[in-house]
């Protein structure tokens, strides 16, 4: 079954792909398990990431979601007991090749975590890390231009622009994730995968947060985890609903909310699940 | 009666109570009301207030009756005259004291010769030995002061017992099904706590006043600034008895040896400790930690003298050889000099840095680390740029605490900084330390009332003043990194 609809939507895809840009394949998940250890935690996943749109995954707690989301970028790769078989790919790329490094796509593909977590140093420091390291900017103009664009970008500008001196640890919560996005976005990433960006934040925050995933749309490819429904009906236009370690289904938000083919789809967004 | 004795049946009484009040308080239980407390709490209660309050009578009463004792001695001892045979009034009453102990053991019915010389063989055949100064006059006072005692003690065993059943009956009678049992032992714990963590507290305390005051004398003698601020260390042994002859205690060239050699100690332990806490923090799989940590972990327990003879024995002269075969003649590195105890003392603090420094690593939160390699930095530039600078404040107060360590070290700089009193900025000659110095002083027959002697105990406060300020400087710092997180 699950085969079927994965075949119908590939040739769905493929038949787009010619009319529009838009629904080109940026990365694809082909049967991608990961075991911790012994233990198995995602099933055969065959799931893929759309050029400029936001992917939500959704499901139960300990569904795999987050871990599906941690393989894209090789996250798991810092957990010691992690494995993960299957293919995944980025432009048509093999990201666990032997010949990929592992740093460069960790650049390529950025991420925002769950948890606030800027570095202890100040505001500018936080945003130039990640040039830094990657050697971006030559002078400190170029890297003044990247840090405000950065931070433009993430709508942060005008509350921090005043004070890009002062430690990122002392922004408010809202302000210290959006301050997350703009470290991530430094770099330029391609894609930019976001694990529960809203759950520590108030409906404020995450307003403001969600407006903001909408227009980073425009220029990267977005991944995002959640656990609210209505976060993901807003913010996204596929959805993908995992359950078990398994990926129940996966289609356009629009259907996937007022129309969903399994019945367990169905229960987990009206509320229903166990 | 004995104290142990007394003792004893208070804690017997204190048993008794607990299993009666026990009893009682199941008995109240007859289902008609809620118990507040449950059975055994109303047991400890009764326990503790037939123990408690008894022992603390009985400790206070056997030191007031000692005080009072001594005051008896003194009283009844003649008036001193300028040809008393017996050096001191002190000396006096703890003659009378080692006499009437020796007396108890004689059966109680032999009548007592009035001379100490036929005495003493009786005694001796008891197997106590006496002071031979002790005068035939002090006889029928220790048989007084053995009366008064026995009067005191026995007084006091009864007070003591009379209380312990007091306090086990009032207990008893306050069991009742609402009493609350269980909050008064609550609170008496939260007495006994508070207790324990003073005593550490208070002997700290103890252990300055009696320093100060020892200091104070020696600083009647020598003028604090000649001691703080003199250049030359001469103490001029002075047998006991000789007197006179006044030595020069500048503390300065003590301090600078003492100083230079933690600094090399910390030069060799703080890199090499901090990067084993890098690789074991950041890089050892769970299997090498395992084996590795408790291994160096192990350094940490050798006892530092052991340390200090690898220092004399073997690197000292490995040295000093080396330096001669490089030179080709001469030894430029001495046997003992600063750089061997330095580095001696920096290999026994490798493990005290690393494992400080692990905690404070591992401290450091996942979400630091994640952070940076989803950035795509590499495990060494997140370290380098994310992690350290995170734990600095955490690494800097471990590295104090373990400079105030290297200080205060004694064993491994007796025995390998030597005991010349130099001041020197070459690290390959001998220099010695605070901590050396204290032992010399110490040690040997002085006489107690020198300034040769009594500079130990200003060394030693001015030693512990050192080491109070880096750790408290230490503790400010590692106190402010803590409240960076959350």
């Amino acid at each position: 079954m699950n085969i079927m609809t994965e075949q119908s939507l590939e040739n769905a895809v493929g038949e787009k792909m010619s009319a529009k840009s838009n629904e080109v394949i940026k990365m694809r998940g082909d049967k991608v398990g990961v075991f911790y250890g012994e233990k198995q935690a995602l099933f055969d996943v065959n799931l893929d990431v759309r050029l400029n749109q936001v992917t939500a995954l959704i499901g139960p707690s300990g569904c795999g979601k987050s871990t599906f989301l941690r393989c894209l970028n090789r996250m798991n790769d810092t957990i010691d007991s992690a494995r993960v078989t299957g293919k995944i790919t980025l432009d048509e790329e093999d990201i666990y090749d032997k010949n990929i490094d592992v740093v460069e796509l960790r650049a390529r593909v950025g991420m925002v975590f769950q948890k606030p977590n800027p570095f202890p140093k100040s505001i500018y420091e936080n945003v130039a890390y990640g040039p830094r390291i990657h050697g971006l900017a030559k002078r400190k103009a170029d890297m003044d231009q990247i840090v405000e664009s950065s931070l433009k970008k993430a709508a942060i500008w005008n509350e921090v622009k005043d004070r890009l001196q002062e430690p990122g640890t002392g922004l408010s919560g809202g302000q210290q994730q959006r301050l997350c996005i703009a470290r991530a976005i430094a770099v330029s990433p391609e894609v930019i995968l976001m694990d529960e960006p809203c759950s520590a934040l108030d409906p404020i925050a995450t307003a403001r947060v969600e407006e903001l995933i909408d227009e980073l749309r425009q220029n990267y490819t977005i991944v995002i985890v959640t656990h609210s429904m209505q976060q993901a009906a807003r913010v996204s236009q596929r959805t993908a609903m995992f359950h078990l370690g398994y990926l129940v289904e996966e289609g356009a938000t629009d259907k996937m909310f007022t129309n969903p083919d399994d019945q367990r789809t169905q229960d987990y967004i009206t509320g229903r699940f166990g | 009666m004995s104290s142990l004795l007394v003792l004893a049946i208070v804690v017997a009484i204190g048993v008794v109570a607990f299993f009666v009040g026990r009893q009682r308080a199941a008995a109240h239980d007859n289902g008609a009301v809620k118990p507040h407390s449950r059975a055994h709490y109303h047991g400890w209660w009764a326990f503790l207030l037939a123990v408690l309050p008894a022992i603390l009578l009985l400790a206070v009463w056997t030191i007031g009756s000692s005080f009072y004792l001594d005051r008896h001695i003194h009283a009844a001892l003649p008036e001193r005259t300028a040809d008393s045979k017996v050096a001191s009034e002190a000396l006096d009453v703890s003659l009378v004291k080692s006499l009437a102990k020796g007396l108890r053991q004689l059966d109680a019915n032999t009548t007592l010769p009035t001379t100490f010389a036929e005495l003493q063989p009786m005694l001796a055949a008891k197997g106590v030995a006496l002071a031979s100064d002790t005068q035939d006059y002090m006889i029928p006072i220790a048989v007084e002061a053995n009366a008064v005692q026995s009067r005191l003690g026995l007084f006091g065993a009864v007070i003591t017992l009379a209380l312990s059943i007091a306090g086990a009956f009032y207990a008893l009678r306050q069991i009742a099904p609402r009493a609350r049992a269980r909050n008064n032992v609550e609170k008496l714990m939260l007495w006994g706590l508070l207790a324990a963590s003073t005593i550490a507290i208070l002997t700290t305390v103890g252990i300055v006043l009696s320093m100060l005051f020892q200091t104070i004398s020696f600083f009647e003698s020598v003028s604090p600034m000649s001691f703080f601020f003199g250049t030359v260390w001469d103490p001029r042994f002075a047998a006991a008895g000789s007197g006179g002859s006044q030595g020069q205690f500048g503390l300065i060239p003590l301090l600078a040896g003492t100083l230079y050699i933690a600094l090399v100690a910390l030069l060799v332990a703080v890199p090499v400790g901090l990067m084993s806490a890098v690789y074991m923090a950041e890089y050892a799989s769970p299997k090498v930690r395992s084996v590795v940590k408790p291994a160096l972990e192990l350094l940490a327990g050798i006892p530092t003298i052991v340390y200090g003879i690898f220092a004399v024995v073997t690197l000292g002269p490995f040295l000093r050889d080396l330096s001669a075969a490089l030179t080709g003649g001469s030894p430029f590195i001495q046997g003992q000099s600063i750089f061997t105890a330095g580095l001696v003392m920096g290999i026994m603090l490798i493990p005290v840095v690393s494992s400080l420094s692990d905690d404070i690593i591992t401290a450091v939160p996942r979400a630091m680390r994640d952070g940076s390699l989803g950035l795509g930095a590499t495990r060494s530039e997140t370290i380098k740029r994310v992690i350290l600078p995170a734990a600095l404040p955490g690494i800097v107060g471990a590295i104090l605490l373990t400079a105030s360590r290297a200080i205060g070290e004694t064993m491994i700089v007796v025995l390998a900084a030597g005991v010349a009193a130099n001041l020197t900025v070459n690290p390959f000659e001998a220099m010695t330390t605070i901590t050396v110095k204290i032992v010399n002083q110490l040690t040997g027959d002085l006489e107690f009332n020198s300034p040769q002697t009594l500079v130990a105990f200003a060394l030693g406060l001015t030693l512990f003043a050192l080491t109070l300020v880096m750790n408290i400087v230490a503790l400010y710092i590692v106190r402010k990194y803590r409240e960076q997180y959350e």
